[in-house]
């Protein structure tokens, strides 16, 4: 059996199934020389242009950039960077219109040339085989080139394949009716091309390097053979001209007889193809260090004047092309970036030329109806023909796909090989009812993919969701495990007594004890006490107390220092809290007696002041809570029993103190904080029990305030801004509290929940920081619910 | 020999139970909107018809024959029509409970497939022995699922093509039935005269 | 006498028959049932809860159960239509009670609003969200299955459901709006 090489010097070739002969338009452009590169007024570079991922932008707005340089870096080989096309200002950095058919926007560099086109610096190598392989690959990488034919995949990936090649293809084809780029580029530059086909030659090593061009390109074809005549291993391959041989498969069986199976990468054939043009750009790149800036363009069609190939920069808006080869059709615009079978229509003439651009049509309403115009062939009903499978080059049947495609059947559509097709638009051409086969497949393949996607998301989804629910299965367990060894715990700790409270846990278990003392304490004074009401109040007090402890308990046990801090001082702001909300019950409040409460309360908490900065923010908060207090009164009419108010203030202060307490820091001093708690206890039971023990309890409550007010100072700013917020929280909740006991005050609540804003704004102001803010936020939105519900309930009411 | 081809030949096409005899009709609609589906059926359908045809053959020949029972023919086949079927259903559904559930009424169906009972009483009108009687039931039911599958073959495409509204749907299937059943007449050009 | 003989043996083909069956029925008793799980690979496991049920899984077992197939919002038609292949039943239109706008989205957290609660993270069916107490909460997007499931505990209203914007990775080709380029 006669060899491949032997085949094709007999210049016989193999056949692909299909494939059709549209009209040959390529007269258009193909005797005109390549227009040179004109600098347009601005450049749109999409920083993603070829199949894969976009590199890293390392350039901003306002820089300023020579010709060729980086504008983006690229870290994996799936993506490529890009370079700017010519010297001058970075504009721009913004999601504008890029060549897709979907006309959506992706993130581009706008480059606002300054019309100098200075360089950047180059290294000029005139020998690449004194290079290293690996030098070459990163060169190639490095100038960002990508396939050229269209597809736009890397070719440093395509070059530096493992793979053993047997032949190299060079796809000199163009087989699209218009498209005379890679004819023009041979005719004037076949030299260079031929360095880029050494240098790939030299990187893949093949047994035979085939170049397949049509025998439509008879001066293209006379200088390759020229520049080729003296190497052996380089066959040019003139190949009968039929649409679509230049595709990748429909190529490699044309002149290799293989067939490339579904799925399959050539090069697992041991063939590589790439693109005349690519061959150019790697020669440009690897012997005169240009990146790929700059391409071969044909602007065709019968609506323009002079059409010709031109140079285009990368990121010339198509618009620019086309005027220079005067097209002048405004009232009826219908732009196709590709060739006529595979392009898409252009939504406007602001889109750029990028790396895969090879043909701007601009035809005529004659040549190529605009489908917005109403002169567009429509569709009709399929007639069974079955013209679309004789033409089909991946011997699919269109029909077959169509029917399916229409009913969404995708299990047939895979079935079909609907993956195989290569949208090249030969069954749409033929098609005697004018379907847009082609078309459908597409959406097809979009839904096909789409669905894939959200397969493989369902998939993650539901592993997560079991994940989630073992998780919480698991974490129900702990928890009920820890509860019931906590619960023995105390149990064990109960029967032991409080006496063994040397170690941290044990001053917790110590703080438990004193709470439920207290409890007991409470209840008691309720039941020493005649006011039914005062008792209720008690014992929820207490009860609330209790748990406030109780949480801070735990809390401080868990958690590391600072956090701890923050839970003390939420845990004194909800005591502060309950004391207004004892208050509130009560409801039996004296202008005076408060008056002077507030004021010692002012100067006891004003006494640090000095201290420090942050201790006077503390100060501020608690002299505007202050004032708000008063506020309260002043309104209510009530007036008896300033003493009850003044206990539950002490009593705030006292739960600040205990809570104190559990700081890990006072714990070392363990005796102090008996001390202290006896204090505090004696403090609670003379408030509820003494009148007028005001003067010394404002003594002692002076005490343990400083030294809240130290520890403050130790407090960083974050527990700060959380105890702010607490403490905002705790205004909240003691007026509605208030509300729900007097329902006359109601309007009065909204004034003091505008003011609760205006006082978490003063907290926002003083403690310059963006949590306070956030923190401030939380409270502004939990006055504002708090206004609104006062009002509802006044209304209510 | 031959003549056990030429029965098995014969029902098969020339005689085709659902195109030609219109027995079974019941299915052949109502299975046939899936290939996958129909294929089940079809082989649900052989291994009754064969069983019940050697079961109805059995149980006339050695118990009702002897006895002088023969006017409990209908009677007694419906019972062993029934119980085949019974057990079908149970091994279809342990071994596919897809095709059950794809199949779901139509399998207990097959109790009342006129086809099923029609090979019983048909091996007994034409005195069929043993033999002929399992050949018999078994080509009837070549011969149901040949026509099922082409048919739902047909149907599934006819599901995407643009078929003219006012035919949609059962009406293009009724109008493919009668073609296939002209075409099947077709067959009767294989019998000698 | 006839007549006793001919009951007799129809008694005892009856009987024989019925021992066989009951035996068979023995033989190839069916244990479990796969459908659940075929269900639930249909389902879009945004596990929403919009159907009334704790997540897909629980809604393909009661789909299995005779549950109606029509109640997966986020499935849309489609699910509904290959339930109804699966389950060989008529496809029925989606269940009025449920009928939400089934685009893609995706929660995002105003993270200038975010108190740090942590009762979104709560919410959320999939583990998307990630904060802890008093920090700021966001959402892993890739994760997020837009069940809308964390946006009524927020407090502070701080989370929205945006739709998945179209990129070129993911938009469809719109035929409407795609004109046809042919040559003549």
């Amino acid at each position: 059996m006669e060899s491949v090489i032997e085949r094709i010097q007999r210049g016989n070739f193999w056949q692909f199934h299909g494939g059709i002969h549209p009209p040959e338009q390529k007269f258009l452009t193909c005797t005109k020389p390549i227009a040179s590169a004109q600098i347009p007024e601005q450049l749109i570079i999409p920083i993603r242009q070829h199949i894969g991922q976009a590199g890293d932008l390392i350039v901003k707005v306002g820089d300023k950039v020579l010709k060729g340089q980086e504008l983006s870096a690229s870290d994996t080989p799936m993506s490529l960077p890009i370079h700017a096309p010519t010297s001058g200002t970075i504009t721009a950095i913004k999601s504008m219109a890029i060549p897709h058919p979907s006309g959506l926007s992706e993130t581009c560099v706008i480059l606002t040339p300054d019309g100098e086109d200075t360089w950047k610096q180059r290294h000029i190598c005139p020998d690449f085989q004194l290079l290293s392989k690996a030098k070459i690959l990163e060169k190639i990488a490095n100038a960002g080139i990508s396939g050229m034919g269209g597809a736009g995949f890397p070719t440093q990936v395509k070059v530096s394949t493992l793979a053993k090649i047997d032949y190299l293809i060079i796809n000199a084809a163009e087989c699209e009716p218009y498209i005379t780029a890679d004819d023009l580029l041979i005719q004037e530059h076949s030299p260079t091309i031929l360095d880029g086909i050494k240098i790939v030659d030299h990187l893949l090593n093949p047994k035979n390097i085939l170049i397949g061009i049509e025998d439509n390109k008879t001066k293209a074809i006379d200088a390759l053979k020229k520049a080729t005549a003296d190497i052996d291993h380089i066959q040019v391959c003139v190949i009968p001209t039929k649409y679509p041989s230049g595709g990748e498969k429909q190529l490699i069986q044309i002149l290799t007889g293989q067939e490339v199976p579904s799925g399959v990468l050539p090069s697992s054939l041991g063939i590589v193809m790439q693109n005349v043009a690519t061959c150019f750009a790697i020669a440009d790149a690897v012997i005169n260090d240009t990146p790929l800036i700059k391409r071969v363009v044909t602007v065709s069609g019968q609506a323009l004047e002079k059409p010709q190939n031109v140079w285009a920069l990368i990121g010339t808006p198509v618009g620019f092309l086309t005027s220079q080869c005067g097209y002048n059709n405004s009232k009826n615009r219908h732009l196709i970036m590709g060739g006529p079978m595979m392009g898409f229509s252009l939504p406007h003439d602001q889109i750029p030329v990028i790396k895969s651009t090879n043909c701007i049509l601009a035809p005529s309403e004659i040549e190529i109806a605009s489908p917005f115009s109403s002169t567009s062939s429509k569709e009709v009903e399929c007639i069974r023909c079955g013209q679309c499978a004789d033409v089909c080059p991946a011997q699919l049947l269109p029909q077959e796909l169509q029917w399916s495609a229409k009913a969404k059947d995708q299990p047939q559509l895979s079935k079909l090989n609907l993956f195989d097709c290569i949208e090249c638009g030969a069954c749409a051409y033929v098609c005697p009812s004018q379907i847009p086969l082609v078309h459908y497949y597409r959406v097809a393949k979009a839904e096909i993919r789409q669905q894939k996607l959200l397969d493989i998301k369902a998939e993650k989804a539901k592993v997560r969701f079991e994940a989630r629910k073992q998780r919480l299965e698991r974490e129900k367990i702990a928890r009920a495990e820890k509860h019931k060894k906590a619960a023995e715990a105390r149990k064990a700790r109960m029967n032991a007594g409080t006496t063994a409270a040397k170690s941290e846990k044990s001053a917790v278990a110590d703080a438990l004890a004193r709470v439920k003392a207290k409890k007991a304490q409470a209840s008691i004074n309720a039941n020493t006490t005649d006011s039914s009401t005062e008792s209720t109040a008690e014992n929820a007090m207490a009860k609330n107390t209790a748990e406030n402890t109780a949480e801070a308990v735990t809390q401080v046990d868990q958690i590391d220092e600072s956090k701890s801090q923050v839970a003390n001082a939420i845990a004194r702001a909800k005591a502060k809290k309950l004391a207004q909300k004892n208050q509130a019950q009560i409801d039996s409040l004296d202008t005076l007696q408060d008056n002077e409460s507030t004021s010692s309360l002012t100067s006891s908490q004003a006494a640090p002041v000095v201290i420090d900065k942050k201790a006077k923010i503390a100060a501020a908060i608690a002299k505007a809570k202050a004032k708000k207090r008063q506020a309260e009164p002043v309104s209510n009419s009530a007036n008896t029993q300033a003493d009850h108010i003044q206990a539950s203030v002490i009593e705030a202060n006292n739960v600040e103190a205990t809570t104190e307490i559990l700081k890990p820091e006072v714990h070392a001093k363990e005796t102090a904080i008996d001390e202290k708690a006896h204090q505090a206890k004696d403090i609670t039971s003379s408030g509820k029990i003494n009148n007028s023990a005001e003067a010394s309890e404002n003594k002692q409550q002076s005490k343990p305030q400083p030294a809240s007010q130290n520890d403050t100072l130790n407090l960083d700013r974050k527990a700060k801004i959380a105890a702010a917020v607490a403490k905002a929280k705790a205004k909240k909740l003691a007026e509605k509290s208030q509300q729900g006991s007097d329902a006359t005050s109601s309007t009065i609540e909204s004034n003091q929940a505008s003011e609760l804003t205006s006082q978490a704004n003063i907290a926002a102001n003083t403690v310059a920081n963006k949590k306070a803010r956030v923190a401030a936020a939380i409270a502004k939105a939990k006055a504002k619910k708090l206004a609104a519900s006062s009002d509802k309930s006044s209304t209510s009411e | 020999m031959t003549d056990y081809l030429l029965l098995l030949v014969g029902t098969v096409l020339v005689n085709n139970f659902v195109l030609v005899k219109f027995l079974g009709l019941c299915p052949f609609m109502g299975v046939s909107s899936k290939t996958e589906t129909a294929i089940g059926m079809s082989f649900a359908t052989t291994f009754v018809m064969t069983l019940a045809s050697l079961l109805s053959y059995i149980v006339n020949s050695y118990v009702l024959a002897p006895l002088g029972l023969e006017y409990l023919t209908t009677m007694t086949f419906i019972l062993v029509i029934a119980v085949v079927v019974q057990f079908t259903e149970m091994v279809v559904h342990k071994t596919s409970a897809n095709l059950y559930r794809l199949l779901g009424i139509f399998l207990p169906l097959i109790t009342t497939n006129c086809a099923v009972l029609g090979v019983a009483l048909l091996n007994l009108y034409e005195q069929h022995n043993f033999f002929e009687s399992i050949i018999y039931g078994f080509g009837a039911a070549v011969g149901f699922s040949l026509v099922l599958i082409m048919f739902s073959a047909m149907r599934e495409k006819l599901a995407n093509a643009d078929v003219p509204t006012p035919f949609k749907g059962s009406a293009i299937a009724m109008i493919t039935a009668g073609l296939m059943s002209l075409a099947f007449m077709g067959f009767t050009g294989l019998v000698k005269f | 006498m006839s007549t006793l003989i001919a009951i007799l043996v129809v008694g005892v083909i009856a009987t024989l028959f019925g021992a066989l069956l009951g035996f068979a029925s023995v033989q190839f008793k069916v244990i479990g049932d796969p459908l659940a799980e075929q269900l639930d690979a249909l389902l879009p496991q945004t596990q929403c809860g919009q159907c009334g049920y704790p997540g897909c899984k629980p809604y393909a077992e009661a789909v299995a159960n005779g549950e109606a197939i029509n109640k997966c919002a986020p499935g849309g038609e489609d699910t509904i239509k290959k339930i109804a292949d699966l389950m060989g039943v008529e496809v029925q239109p989606l269940d009025g009670n449920h009928e939400t706008d089934n685009s893609p989205k995706v929660a995002f957290i105003i993270e200038e609003d975010c108190i740090g609660c942590t009762k979104c993270i709560q919410a959320c069916p999939v583990d998307a969200i990630i904060g802890t107490t008093k920090q700021m909460h966001t959402i892993i997007a890739d994760e997020c299955t837009g069940c809308d499931l964390c946006v009524a505990p927020c407090p502070v209203d701080c989370i929205e459901m945006i739709p998945v914007a179209t990129t070129t990775q993911n938009w469809q080709w719109d035929l409407n709006s795609i004109p046809v380029t042919q040559i003549d």
